[in-house]
């Protein structure tokens, strides 16, 4: 189960660059096998991080003060695009990061996000770039303040902006809601719906090899 | 007052909302659920784990794909893919799941193998823990990749809780010029729109030339709707639709069959529908198309020249433009055509059906493939490999130079330790041209089956119309 989002004031990471899919954010090697879970915050943007010898590379910002403390990123455009793996978030969740702030997500790790408790927020881009001009200003030292209750993101410099969330999913992050124990509720209808529909489209319900 | 016309996807998605959860969400019902090695067996052991049951082993189906290797007898599956592998066939099996193992025919790479056995149907929803899942809606299914998460959820329920999403239309006009196919239209779209085009919207490509397309022409198209955004795409179903599905395996027979093609008539989106963007392509202005660059939005016709970062004024796009080329070891303002390539990869849930193997097998047949240059061809499904080996196709590609290989996912993804080496350079007929998608600091060009295999020839990007018959 989720752990519950209300506030969070922290270190924040600008990384703008457009379109980092979720390849990037973490290989598909680090993801073949069955227990995962744990062992991929140090792979996280390995291809970023790391240079070819295997040690860090000083230019990426998450390898240097303060940015290693980020538990916030603030992405550019189409951040988490591609592949449907929630290694992706699992990654990052375990490197410390528990909000994103961008233009725009991949649909599915956008979803994959809300599932694990991390907080994604979508604002125009002229507020993304305002927030990453006022972190490098205070070289990463200010922090960013983000209010879900509130909707709202505080800047280093004390700008305030207000996002929008769907309701259901910020109820759902700040109570760390489990959707699988909320649809077993439901069981009843799920039944009653297939029972139903077994009359009406029998050839969903009986797929069964033709001779 | 009139109703306005409902677009397909209103139609599909009330049919299956089991509950409305809000305003704009829903529980919907899940028709059929996919299972892969690598997320659904780790799916199956995390339900266990909670204690909990498949809901409907009955609309679930498995086959094994990412994590096996395609080298004759699945030699150097690594011991990882072995454990996914024997972990899937267990889970299935206490499950009761139908599972459709290495050797069989039913098993290849997931995408191919729902619409080749009829598991995929105009009007259902299917899902599975892979974003090309989306391909299946080139059947007129509702269909899309999930994460580990909701796909427990579905194991655990047989539904999802989905919020809806926005409409776009993609009309695709006008007569296939020569050399151009399904994957050539979907790459200039990209282009057009860009790699976030399609973001929160379910696409329907529609317009007379999607019309001529064979049913596994509008997969690639439909297998691509992900890498501009969009996590649904879809193609409303028409005669040849039908004509694909019937007598398939899984599909409906007899008075089943009747009624259902009845239903699915239904389907398509009215005369009067309104969608929430409208775009529309002359197909005629197209020509073969092949990526420069790390994003799929990074695509010329083969006739072009990449990008010069000195002619872009936007220095955020500059250097996104001098990233990727460095990357990719090109020069900005070079031709593309002629850059030497030192690998082929034909195949992926995108182009390893029979229609793209007789394409490439067209442009291979009685030549060569350039020395230096490794090239593969690896069929979608089991059931691909033994239709295209009774053809000769096997033999065909053997004979020219290519390595024939077993079905699976291989080097699409290099999940297998299928990889392009570091620094080389693949022209690939697969979905993604993602920084070291293709292996640590491997080089992608994505480009159509045909354009592979002129590529394998020429030893270089070579314009595909020069070496036609």
């Amino acid at each position: 189960m989720p752990k519950p989002f209300e506030k969070l004031t922290a270190i924040a990471a600008p990384i703008m660059r457009a379109n980092i899919d979720t390849d990037v954010i973490i290989r598909i090697e680090r993801l073949v096998g069955n227990s995962i879970r744990g062992t991929l915050g140090k792979w996280a943007f390995g291809s970023l991080r790391y240079l070819p010898d295997g040690s860090e590379n000083p230019a990426f910002i998450l390898n240097r003060e303060p940015y290693r403390q980020a538990e916030i990123l603030v992405t550019g455009p189409n951040f988490g695009c591609g592949s449907s793996r929630e290694g992706a978030v699992w990654s990052l969740q375990e490197m410390g990061i528990r909000a994103i702030i961008g233009s725009g997500f991949g649909d599915i790790f956008f979803a994959n996000c809300f599932q694990n408790g991390i907080l994604p927020i979508v604002v125009d881009k002229a507020i993304v770039d305002s927030l990453a001009a006022d972190i490098e200003a205070t070289q990463g030292a200010g922090k960013l303040d983000i209010n879900l209750e509130a909707q709202t993101i505080v800047s280093p410099s004390g700008k305030r902006h207000s996002f929008e969330i769907d309701p259901r999913r910020r109820d759902g992050l700040l109570q760390g809601l489990d959707e699988v124990a909320l649809t077993l509720q439901r069981d009843n209808e799920i039944r009653a719906f297939q029972a139903t529909d077994r009359a009406a489209r029998p050839w969903i319900h009986f797929a069964r090899k033709s001779a | 007052m009139q109703k306005p016309g409902r677009t397909m996807l209103a139609k599909i998605w009330d049919q299956h909302v089991i509950a409305r959860i809000s305003e704009d969400t829903d529980l919907l019902h899940i028709d059929r659920h996919l299972l892969h090695d690598l997320g659904g067996s780790r799916g199956l052991l995390d339900l266990k784990g909670r204690g909990l049951k498949v809901h409907s082993p009955g609309l679930t189906f498995a086959t094994p794909d990412h994590a096996i290797s395609t080298a004759q007898g699945r030699a150097g599956t690594s011991k990882i893919g072995l454990e996914l592998l024997a972990t899937l066939r267990a889970e299935t099996s206490a499950s009761g799941i139908q599972l459709f193992d290495v050797d069989q025919p039913g098993q290849g790479i997931v995408h191919v193998i729902g619409p080749e056995l009829g598991l995929s149907l105009p009007g259902c929803t299917i899902v599975c823990g892979d974003s090309h899942t989306c391909t299946h809606g080139g059947l007129g299914a509702l269909a899309f990749g999930i994460g580990s998460s909701e796909l427990t959820h579905v194991l655990a329920t047989q539904a999802l809780i989905q919020r809806r999403p926005k409409t776009m239309r993609v009309r695709f006009e006008g007569r296939l010029p020569p050399g151009v196919t399904a994957k050539d239209l979907i790459l200039a779209l990209i282009g057009h729109v860009g790699a976030a085009g399609g973001t929160g919207y379910a696409v329907e490509y529609a317009g007379s030339a999607i019309r001529d397309l064979p049913i596994e022409g509008r997969l690639t198209i439909c297998n691509l709707s992900i890498e501009l955004g969009a996590k649904m795409g879809m193609v409303a179903p028409d005669e040849k639709t039908f004509e694909f599905l019937h007598e398939r395996p899984y599909a409906p027979q007899g008075e089943m069959w009747d009624s259902a093609v009845s239903a699915w008539r239904q389907l398509p989106s009215d005369a009067d529908a309104v969608f929430d963007r409208e775009v529309v392509i002359d197909v005629e202005k197209i020509i073969p198309q092949v990526t420069w660059g790390t994003s799929p939005e990074h695509v010329i016709g083969v006739d072009g020249h990449i990008p010069d970062p000195q002619a872009i004024d936007d220095p955020a796009r500059r250097a996104a433009v001098e990233t990727a080329l460095d990357y990719m070891g090109l020069k900005g303002g070079m031709p593309i055509a002629g850059t030497p390539v030192d690998w082929v990869f034909i195949g992926s849930c995108t182009n390893s059906r029979m229609s793209d193997l007789r394409a490439a097998a067209e442009i291979a047949r009685g030549r060569k493939v350039a020395a230096g240059v490794r090239a593969w061809v690896v069929p979608g499904s089991e059931n691909v490999k033994r239709e295209a080996v009774a053809e000769g196709l096997d033999k065909l590609f053997v004979e020219a130079g290519f390595e024939w290989r077993e079905p699976g996912c291989s080097m699409c993804l290099a999940a297998n330790g299928e990889t392009v080496g570091p620094g080389q350079r693949s022209i690939s007929t697969s979905n993604r041209n993602f920084v070291g998608r293709q292996g640590p600091r491997a080089r992608t060009h994505l480009a159509s089956p045909a354009s592979a295999a002129a590529a394998a020839i020429a030893g270089v990007i070579a314009d595909v119309r020069t070496m036609g018959r």
